[in-house]
């Protein structure tokens, strides 16, 4: 094992002030680092120096740090989460980079999540996508069903718990060469829908949460797959077929 | 159903491109059946050819078809305006491309847009004059076999089934996921018959054209 050999690495980071100023990339250089250590430990050892320095820091997204929260982001070396498959930036590894190694880091790019410092951008606009529609709605009178006492087939019960995996994090739309968010609202509505609980409301959802994804600003999906290859929890395409049925069907059906 | 909303939509725009894409694989089955009456001979390919320009149903197809070729075209070029734009003004500096999307699925609109230059020349060469041909002077095997005497054109008609075969090793299984169907149970399934079909329509067209230019 090469555990105790520590890294030192050249960093490519993209700097801007603010949503309106145009960004640029400045370099760093971060030595004495633990290949144990992770990615985002790696970005607090660099504003540690700078601080000290009294340069400003670099603003970057994080909280659970143990791949459940979605708020990790981060474009490293070209690939959302960085190299490896199935994990979050706050699940990536110092061990996966090489001593001298120059590393990239850029932030999500996408016309609906805009840069609003270095590395961190607005994901506002899924949370809009999943108010127009992405919620069951409930009698809170007091005679609520268990929901434990609704029959539900075993596949249906694993697709939709496969897609509820997702953890909001946008790499998706962040690899997907037309900024598409498919993959993220077809997690959503396919979630949903495989349940008696969200199918009462399925039709409206597609259409809604259809629309103001649209409305956001992604792109189109061209089912070229690198969603799901980059996903870091796996959501299948599967979803992105699933929900080109919801909204196909509600569009037929659609009263309004 | 309010038509305009749902073609205005991402979903109702793949769906388009979808089924127009369906359309034009079916029509290029087609043309490659009546195309293998070559093989047969100058009379079986004139037979064929004479059934196509005078039977009402193919007439009436050709309208279809026309009409399809240019939706497919328009909505492919508005989707890549669309999705350019998507990305925003600032692009990654550095972009593992090879990592996570396939190059025929990125380059769709190269690829479409290369098949159109042949479309165009196709018309002049082949769609146009074979309508208004006087075929008491030459018929439509001349004017075919003619062509294929040609190096220059030979060539371009065999990249022409080359780009071809890419676009469709994307777009047959494509055209299935955007109307909804996929799992992973008959998923892997479309995707050998794409192969199979995209092999069949590139070699099919561009055996033809060798056959002739090496016959002559
Ligand atoms: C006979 C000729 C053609 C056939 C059989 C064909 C077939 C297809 C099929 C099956 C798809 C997949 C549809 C989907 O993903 O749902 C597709 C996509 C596409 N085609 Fe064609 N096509 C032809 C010509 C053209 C031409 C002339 C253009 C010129 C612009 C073009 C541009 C595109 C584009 C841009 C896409 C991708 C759209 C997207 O997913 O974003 N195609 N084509
Ligand atoms: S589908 Fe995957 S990549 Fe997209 S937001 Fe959900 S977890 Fe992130
Ligand atoms: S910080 Fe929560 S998933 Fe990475």
């Amino acid at each position: 094992m090469t555990s105790n050999r520590s890294l030192s690495l050249k960093l490519k980071i993209w700097r801007q002030k603010n949503s309106q100023e145009p960004g640029r990339f400045e370099g760093y250089r971060v030595e004495d680092i633990s290949p144990e250590s992770s990615f985002l430990e790696m970005l607090d050892i660099l504003n540690d120096q700078l601080i000290r320095q009294n340069k400003s820091s670099v603003a970057f997204d994080h909280d659970c740090r143990e791949g459940i929260c979605g708020m990790c982001s981060l474009y490293i070396n070209g690939q959302a989460h960085g190299p490896d498959q199935l994990v979050t930036t706050c699940q990536l590894y110092m061990r996966r980079f090489k001593n001298g190694d120059t590393i990239y880091i850029e932030p999500w790019r996408s016309r609906a999540f805009p840069v609003i410092k270095d590395l961190v951008v607005d994901r506002s606009a899924f949370d809009r996508v999943i108010a127009s529609g992405g919620f069951v709605s409930v009698n809170t009178s007091g005679n609520t069903i268990d929901g434990n006492a609704l029959p539900i087939p075993k596949e249906d019960a694993d697709k939709a718990f496969d897609a509820a995996a997702c953890i909001g994090c946008g790499a998706c739309v962040a690899t997907c060469k037309n900024a598409s968010a498919m993959l993220f609202v077809s997690a959503k509505i396919s979630q949903l829908a495989l349940l008696p609980q969200g199918k009462v409301e399925a039709k409206r959802r597609a259409l809604a949460m259809v629309r103001q994804m649209d409305e956001e600003g992604f792109g189109n999906c061209s089912n070229t797959g690198a969603c799901e290859v980059e996903c870091p929890k796996g959501i299948s395409l599967e979803n992105i077929a699933q929900m080109n049925r919801e909204y196909l069907s509600a569009s037929i059906q659609n009263e309004d | 159903m309010e038509q305009s909303k749902f073609t205005a939509s991402s979903i109702g725009k793949k769906f388009l491109m979808a089924a127009t894409g369906f359309f034009l694989m079916v029509f290029l089955l087609v043309h490659l059946s009546v195309n293998l009456f070559l093989f047969g001979g100058k009379q079986a390919f004139n037979e064929a050819s004479h059934f196509m320009a005078t039977n009402p149903l193919i007439q009436i197809s050709q309208y279809i078809l026309a009409a399809g070729f240019i939706a497919h075209i328009f909505f492919g070029i508005k989707l890549y305006i669309q999705n350019k734009s998507a990305r925003g003004k600032v692009t990654y500096a550095v972009n593992q491309w090879q990592a996570h999307t396939p190059f025929n699925a990125r380059t769709m609109i190269y690829t479409g847009l290369l098949i159109l230059c042949f479309l165009i020349l196709h018309l002049k060469d082949f769609t146009i004059p074979i309508k208004i041909a006087d075929t008491r002077r030459f018929t439509h095997y001349e004017l075919v076999t003619e062509h294929f005497k040609n190096p220059i054109y030979t060539v371009i008609y065999l990249i022409a089934f080359i780009l071809l075969a890419i676009h469709l090793s994307h777009g047959f299984q494509s055209a299935f996921q955007s109307m909804g169907a996929r799992h992973k149970s008959y998923t892997p399934f479309i995707e050998k018959l794409g192969v199979l079909y995209f092999w069949f329509i590139s070699l099919g067209f561009s055996t033809i054209a060798l056959w002739f230019f090496f016959k002559q």
